[in-house]
């Protein structure tokens, strides 16, 4: 290593490119953040500093429409998460480390199915189908239809890790006399950690933003943030949106600040 | 190291064969329920004709598929000939994702490597630093884009107050600003399947070609994004297929003068057209082009594995 | 960890039976967001004694799509459109209103009380109505903005700074106007005429979007922009310096209509909520609210007087005939979807 002038994992650029990345992404959220705190209804011109919005949104005639509907959303974004990630990582092992079988390939074509299809046929069609078997409309039906949007997702990111561990950890495991559960949950799982935290964040996202299919499987008077926003949206963007929209970053950044906190502490003790 | 998302790579081990039905039992119950039947009520749709107004009637036609692909005139009675209204919307959203999709890579595989290099314990940081801003809704983050890069937009005049351009560029209502949107639709999902791919890599294979005097770029180029290929071709479907059927960025940020497949198949059921057996064979035919695709795209390279 | 996720799913599982348990005396309300005020809606449920569920759909297309697609018999009402009325009764989603069934039909204005979208209100009573016309922006052009030139033939200093409304119906039927000829016309050379006029203007426009109406006009995004008189009215209080237009061709009017649905699970609250609705003192709330238009008798001295005077409310001497959208029959209806293909491929 010494004889080497540089760091090979190093490759210059890839910070500009991180940061030009990150610049991206957040300026539009500044725009947002910046904007839920102008005093006038416009999201364009800005007046002057308030918190107009922000007492909106808690004491406004919409507040608790809006509430319900974040606290639906991250119910079912959470539930939606977890299950396809679980249904995920199941079906990777099973196409990955499970040997050659008939029906593998089929499988496969039939997780990666849901993101092959244009939500709005999917949309479409799952509403048709649960009329067709008489299911009530409800948050059963969002959530049932968040699930299954929701695996490949979590699959894609989990089945790329899975190709990258080696067979030769659990082979050495099981020859040390591990059963097969052992060898899966001690050994697979704690490798597969990037992976299936990868495929939970995006099934988790996708969840949280979805509206084509969300707006046409909801039953009467339920809604999610994606749907409540959209219908608002339709009389005009108004700035208490911008002010919703800053205050779930505010949850989402401490939810993450907490949880890094406490990871570190758990490394640490 | 063969294939890629789509086709599941190759089989490594038969570690868990005897558990094989029990694994794959969930997601076949989930989605043979929730996705296969709803799908093939579509395919049975797309054969049906159309009722006015929305809806089916009971009775075999193919009148979808030759909407599809042959043009009859404005009246409906010219001699037919081929069609190239759809063709060419099809084209334009292959052509708008792939560049989305390629945008999102350039940038998305470098800071997504970068992540994956970083301290162990900051890793989780930097992951959490991408997908934060997909808290917020797409539509929200999408008219913040574009208020951005409007002709008098922040982009603009600092780029004009620091001397770049003297003239405001228009970008908002054109294709560059599809792409832009697009690609910030959907960059997480390119950024972390290659992070956890990259995660993985044995950064004591560069070491080897380094100590054979590979230079750098070549190690990137042979060596390690051949290791990490299943995480780069996973990014770029979950980035392209979303985008080819995605209409809120061509909307709002392209002005939606020109139909994309998304916002055709969506007029089918959702607008004045209520044609829906032309909905659902204009999605049996983006659904077959897009598996056409993976199946080359995985052949291809099983056989550069081989 | 493990414990706190079990919790919250077990929390959720309790949420989702809890909201799916139905109370007595409900009515299920199908409208558009934002459209009605809170107040109201806690009034009547006050009064009468009745739970109200509200859910919104984002277009009257997107109504039919839903209700036709298996969600009749969800709903009670609904708030389409005029022509949607029309379609709807067509396509036997609605159900009738018998005479006497409603106490405060009279209230009905006269000039709403036998519309040609619905004979005889057998299905609908008004709900509210105004214009779709456009703004132009009046920093960017001084001269005459009562023609639809500007939308279809525009100077030049407006090309390429129009905004159109996304939806087949408004667009089109506009275009008839510019023409002078009928909207479901089935005479071919005035067809062939239309689909060559719409390529031509539609090189002058920079978008399609109904959305974001109002914010391209008060960002200045766009110079012209087809829209409601509602939404003209707000971008201007918002500080776009626009004129409303009304062009000696004509414009749209359009008139939302609370109907009774097929298949009402709470019919009788629903005729309850229709009558509500035709109280004067009522509607105007509804007006005050959302800034257009009541169709009942005596709702004015419960508006606000600032609404009657604005000018998006108020037309000229010399504008043209209003004209609601009309509903094509089923051979004229595909020529015009292929048109607006044509216009957006």
């Amino acid at each position: 290593m010494a004889t080497r002038p540089y760091d090979l994992r190093r490759y210059p650029g890839f910070l500009g490119i991180t940061i030009l990345c990150l610049v991206i992404l957040y300026a539009p959220l500044l725009v947002v953040t910046i904007y839920s705190f102008n005093s006038s209804p416009s999201i364009t011109n800005w007046e002057e500093f308030s918190f107009r919005w922000y007492v909106d949104v808690f004491t406004g005639p919409e507040s608790d429409k809006f509430k319900q509907a974040a606290w639906n959303s991250l119910i079912i974004a959470i539930i939606a998460a977890t299950t396809a990630t679980t249904i995920a990582t199941l079906a990777a092992t099973a196409v990955l480390r499970a040997g050659r079988f008939r029906l593998r390939t089929l499988s496969i074509g039939l997780i990666s199915l849901p993101l092959m299809v244009p939500e709005i046929v999917t949309a479409v069609a799952t509403l048709i189908f649960f009329n067709a078997i008489a299911f009530e409309r409800g948050l059963m039906t969002i959530l049932l239809a968040h699930i299954a949007f929701c695996i490949p997702f979590a699959y894609m990111p989990i089945s790329a890790r899975m190709q990258g561990i080696e067979a030769t950890y659990e082979q050495a495991a099981q020859d040390l006399y591990a059963t097969r559960r052992q060898a899966f949950t001690r050994i697979l799982l704690p490798l597969m950690m990037p992976g299936i935290v990868s495929g939970f964040i995006l099934a988790f996202i996708i969840s949280l933003d979805d509206f084509i299919i969300t707006n046409f499987v909801k039953g009467a008077g339920v809604e999610t943030l994606p749907t409540a926003i959209f219908g608002a949206v339709k009389q005009g963007i108004k700035p208490n949106i911008m002010a919703i929209s800053t205050l779930l970053l505010a949850v989402s950044i401490v939810m993450v600040t907490l949880s890094w906190i406490i990871g570190r502490k758990d490394k640490t003790s | 190291m063969a294939g890629g998302g789509a086709t599941g790579g190759s089989v490594q081990t038969d570690t868990y064969a005897g558990a094989r039905g029990w694994l794959l039992l969930p997601a076949w119950v989930t989605l043979g329920i929730l996705t296969l039947a709803p799908l093939a009520i579509m395919l049975v749709y797309s054969f049906l004709t159309k009722e006015f107004r929305g809806g089916v009637i009971w009775e075999f036609s193919l009148d979808a598929y030759d909407q599809f692909f042959f043009d009859r005139g404005l009246f409906g009675d010219a001699p037919p000939q081929i069609e190239w209204t759809y063709i060419g919307i099809f084209w334009r959203s292959i052509w708008q994702a792939g560049l989305a999709t390629l945008l999102s890579l350039l940038i998305g595989f470098p800071t997504a490597y970068f992540i994956a290099t970083r301290p162990e314990k900051q890793r989780a940081l930097w992951v959490f630093l991408v997908t934060i801003p997909y808290w917020v809704n797409l539509l929200i983050r999408t008219v913040s884009m574009k208020f951005l890069l409007r002709d008098q937009g922040p982009l603009n005049e600092g780029l004009m107050a620091l001397g770049v351009i003297s003239e405001p560029l228009t970008i908002v209502n054109t294709n560059l600003a599809v792409q832009l949107g697009l690609f910030y639709s959907y960059l997480p999902f390119m950024v972390l399947p290659i992070y956890a791919a990259v995660e993985r890599y044995n950064f004591a294979l560069s070491e080897a070609a380094a100590d054979l005097y590979a230079p750098r770029w070549t190690i990137l180029r042979r060596i390690l994004i051949p290791a990490v290929k299943p995480g780069i071709l996973a990014g770029c479907i979950l980035v392209f297929v979303p985008s080819l059927g995605s209409f809120l960025a061509p909307d709002l940020l392209g002005g939606a003068r020109n139909f994309m497949i998304g916002s055709l198949i969506e007029e089918q059921f959702k607008g004045n057209a209520g044609n829906w057996p032309f909905g659902a064979a204009a999605s049996m035919i983006l659904l077959t082009m897009v598996l056409i695709l993976l199946i080359v795209s995985a052949r291809q390279s099983q056989k550069e594995a081989r | 960890m493990k414990r706190s996720l079990k919790a919250t799913v077990a929390a959720a599982a309790l949420g989702l039976t809890a909201s799916a348990a139905a109370a007595e005396g409900k009515l299920v309300i199908y409208h558009w967001f934002e459209y009605i005020p809170q107040e109201l809606l806690d009034r009547f449920s006050q009064e009468n004694d009745v739970e109200i569920v509200m859910d919104t759909y984002d277009s009257n297309e997107s109504l039919l799509a839903t209700l036709k697609a298996g969600a009749i018999g969800t709903y009670d009402v609904a708030v389409p459109g005029d022509y949607m009325v029309q379609i709807m009764a067509g396509e036997g989603l609605l159900d009738e209103i018998a005479e006497g069934e409603l106490a405060n039909k009279g209230n009905i204005a006269p000039e709403w009380a036998d519309p040609s979208f619905d004979p005889g209100r057998k299905h609908s009573i008004p709900y509210q109505w105004g214009s779709t016309s456009f703004a132009v922006n009046r920093d960017m052009y001084e001269g005459d903005i009562n023609t639809t030139d500007i939308l279809f033939n525009p100077p030049e200093e407006l090309s390429g700074k129009i905004n159109m409304l996304d939806s087949q119906g408004e667009v089109l039927a506009m275009a008839a106007l510019h023409m002078g000829i009928p909207q479901c016309s089935t005479d071919r050379d005035q067809l062939r005429a239309l689909n060559d006029m719409l390529q031509n203007a539609k090189v002058h426009w920079a978008s399609f979007n109904s959305d974001t109406a109002k914010e391209v006009l008060v960002s200045g995004d766009a110079a012209v922009g087809q829209i409601y008189d509602g939404f003209a009215a707000k971008a201007r209080e918002e500080g776009a310096n626009t004129d409303y237009a009304f062009p000696t061709q004509g414009y749209v009017v359009w008139m939302d209509n609370v109907v009774l649905l097929k298949d009402a699970p709470n019919r009788e609250n629903a005729l309850k909520f229709m009558d509500f609705l035709l109280e004067p003192e009522n509607i105007a709330a509804v007006t005050n609210y959302a800034r257009y238009n009541a169709g009942v008798t005596g709702a004015a001295e419960f508006v606000d007087p600032a609404l009657a005077e604005q000018p998006e409310s108020n037309p000229p001497a010399e504008a043209g005939e209003p004209v609601f959208i009309q509903v094509c029959d089923r051979e004229t209806q595909e020529v015009y979807d292929q048109i607006w293909t044509n216009l957006k491929k």
